[in-house]
């Protein structure tokens, strides 16, 4: 399996990050989800061993404290534009984003439409059904995610907390520190309902699209992932069996197999 | 000192299973608790308590905004003022506050707050709250990472609409105002005196001191809890090298008085369980979305709330750990008065905010506690800090010729009835100063 190192990435815009980068082949760019993404993300190190994958790491999620430079979803969409401009790169690139992350990536390929040679979005942020709203994340309580995000729940707190004990003071500081800067970060699109009205542009995507959904993904259910297929003309969808939310890190290789599958010639 | 008696208006029928059938107080309260024909009897009750305050003497009348919240009838609390204002002519009007992020455009607290001043003769004290989050993000739907960011700039529209003589324009990140042009304007000059209730983040600190603005604590927990955070802000105080001045601070806190000791607990103590128990049960993450405190707030603040076991912490706590703990001063006029003046002293506080009345107090017990406060201990408490005698930048300025409603709808009466309606009163200026004091500061 390919490994990731950390990089500098500075934007044209001037905005310094982290990005995490490996791998041989075309171009991928990553866009995480509001849960952030580590050097040992089990998916990316899958798709590194037939990508070049390029995953930036958004304002707000790593020790630079560049957060105030994205405010809104065209901020987020454009630096989002500006991080695929700054890895250097030969031909259009393959953008697959998660989460929070697919939703920015959807705004992309909408503006952009020619820009990009294909997409992949997992458990898709940015839709909102009235007769099926999602859960609050901003109003849950840290011992209470792991239950609407994973599959296996058990698993899945320690997944998210790298075996941190909550009930430990000083463990709880530093994961709210961080979690306050992410989800703050993240709130700015996300809160209080995660729609910036991209069923006005998503029309424009033009690219072959991969919609996948976790089966048992309690934050973005499968309901949602047919509207995404609705919406984007001409996409497919892949439901990963005894995934919730976060199946990159619950089953890395059903959904790198699912992408591959999609990305291979 | 100023006294400031204050009502929240919470909702006095919340069940007695309260805590195990709903999650929250505040947000996603069940809606159907709320009787509007109950509330009818309870808006006036609440507001006749208020001006009863005025009448016993207190120097302000208080009230605030929450929404969606059990504790609180009271969205707007504007829609009040305005009707004290119209009531009552000696007692400020505190309105603690408007919530200003929340004002599309924030021009409206502008106006609303100009027009109250005008109606009461610049009796107006106006506060600026950031907002809790639950009112703020969850009710009100703001992005949490932007609320004070948003809060800044309303901040600024608003003293700018004060303070400009010419219409002017104004380019900002939330609100664009091609034209704005306060009308009407505030009696008060440059404007009314400005309190800022907080929860302690050094941010607000150094906001207050930049502007000259009283930081205001307002938490339920207490004058002991609250000492820590009062000494921080006297610490941040003989940072910034600014004047110690005890106006610069206010502290909320609940009082209840009666004959004795053992009648307060009697009288009270089942009205002050009944808030905490229920007024207080409000989900935890309600209360701390990430994004709305800052990074150095949350490393310097408490956390337990968020831990599971301590999420039912004020379930178990009696009438004995309330007054023992300082949630509560409670007892016959020399404890209160004993416990309030040492409270007064030890957070150098200028202003208190009486809770009187709470949780689901009825109107004559909280009649009873505030009578014997005003007559039996704010007296002797009232010139506790000589220096603000002549430190007038705390508190409202009313104008001396102002109109006084509750006299002048008893002469339109009277003409109506045929009466000499200068038979009634006649203010003089002598009256006037009597009433207020030679300069005019009530």
């Amino acid at each position: 399996m390919a490994t990731l190192e950390r990089i500098r990435v500075t934007t044209r815009r001037g905005i310094e990050g982290d990005a995490f980068v490996g791998g041989s082949g075309p171009d991928l760019v990553f866009f995480h989800g509001a849960g952030g993404v580590t050097a040992d993300d089990p998916l990316l190190t899958q798709l590194a061993d037939s990508f070049t994958v390029h995953a930036p790491v958004w304002p707000g999620f790593g020790p630079d404290e560049t957060e105030t430079s994205v405010e809104d979803m065209l901020d987020f969409t454009l630096h989002g534009w500006d991080l695929v401009d700054a890895f250097a790169r030969q031909d259009l690139p393959i953008v697959v984003g998660h989460s929070m992350g697919a939703m920015i990536a959807a705004e992309m390929a909408s503006v952009a439409r020619n820009d990009l040679a294909k997409l992949v979005l997992l458990t898709p942020a940015g839709m909102w059904i009235d007769a099926e709203p999602t859960p609050d994340l901003f109003a849950m309580l840290p011992f209470e995610m792991a239950e609407v995000l994973f599959h296996d729940p058990v698993l899945g707190e320690k997944l998210m907390t790298g075996g941190a004990d909550f009930t430990d003071n000083d463990a709880l500081t530093t994961f709210m520190v961080a979690n306050a800067r992410r989800m703050g970060t993240a709130g700015k699109i996300l809160f209080p309902i995660p729609n910036r009205r991209l069923s006005k542009r998503i029309h424009r995507i033009g690219v072959p699209t991969l919609v996948v959904g976790g089966a048992s993904d309690g934050l973005v259910p499968p309901v949602y992932i047919d509207l995404w297929r609705d919406s984007v003309a001409g996409s497919s969808t892949h439901m990963i069996e005894a995934a919730g939310h976060m199946l990159h890190l619950e089953q890395p290789a059903a959904t790198a197999t699912a992408i591959l599958n999609f990305l291979s010639p | 000192m100023k006294f400031v008696w204050f009502n929240l208006m919470p909702w006095p029928d919340l069940p007695d299973d309260f805590r195990e059938t709903n999650r929250s107080v505040w947000v996603d309260i069940d809606s159907k608790l709320f009787d509007p024909e109950r509330a009818n009897g309870l808006y006036h009750e609440y507001m006749d308590q208020l001006e009863f305050a005025d009448e016993m003497g207190f120097d302000g009348i208080g009230v605030n905004e929450h929404h969606q919240n059990g504790y609180g009838i009271m969205p707007s609390p504007n829609i009040i003022a305005a009707g004290l204002a119209r009531r009552t002519s000696n007692a400020a009007i505190c309105v603690i506050g408007n919530s200003i992020a929340l004002y599309n455009p924030p021009i409206r607290v502008a106006e609303e707050f100009a027009m109250l001043d005008v109606i009461s003769g610049g009796r107006l004290v106006a506060g600026f709250p950031v907002g809790t989050p639950m009112d703020t993000n969850f009710c009100y739907g703001q992005i949490p990472a932007l609320t004070r960011d948003k809060y800044d700039e309303a901040h600024e529209l608003i003293m700018r609409a004060w303070a400009e003589d010419e219409p002017f324009a104004f380019d900002g990140k939330y609100n664009q105002l091609r034209y704005v042009n306060c009308w009407p304007k505030p009696i008060q000059k440059p404007h009314p005196p400005i309190y800022i209730p907080g929860g302690g983040s050094i941010e607000t600190w150094d906001f207050c001191l930049e502007h000259d603005y009283n930081y205001s604590y307002l938490s339920f927990n207490g004058h002991k809890a609250g000492q820590v955070l009062l000494d921080g802000y006297w610490e941040r105080v003989a940072e910034l090298d600014k004047d110690e001045s005890p106006g610069r601070a206010s502290f909320a806190q609940i009082i209840c008085v009666a004959d004795t000791d053992e009648q307060a607990e009697e009288l009270y103590a089942e009205h002050i369980l009944y808030f905490f128990n229920r007024c207080l049960h409000v989900h935890p993450g309600f209360a701390d979305p990430p994004g709305y405190r800052t990074v150095k707030t949350i490393k310097a603040g408490k956390l337990g709330g968020l831990r599971k076991e301590n999420q039912e912490m004020f379930k178990t706590l009696t009438w004995k750990d309330l007054v023992e703990g300082g949630f509560v001063i409670a007892g016959g006029p020399d404890t209160v008065r004993e416990q309030l003046e040492q409270m007064i002293k030890d957070l150098r506080i200028g202003t208190v905010f009486g809770l009187f009345h709470m949780g689901d107090m009825p109107d004559w017990k909280t009649r009873f506690s505030t009578q014997l406060f005003a007559e039996k201990v704010m007296p002797a408490l009232k010139n506790i800090w000589p220096e603000l005698e002549t430190d007038d930048r705390w508190w409202c300025h009313p104008i001396e010729d102002r109109v006084r409603p509750e006299y002048t709808i008893e002469s339109a009466r009277a003409m109506a009835t045929g009466v000499d309606p200068a038979s009634l009163h006649q203010i003089t200026a002598d009256q006037s100063a009597a009433d207020h004091g030679p300069e005019g500061v009530i």
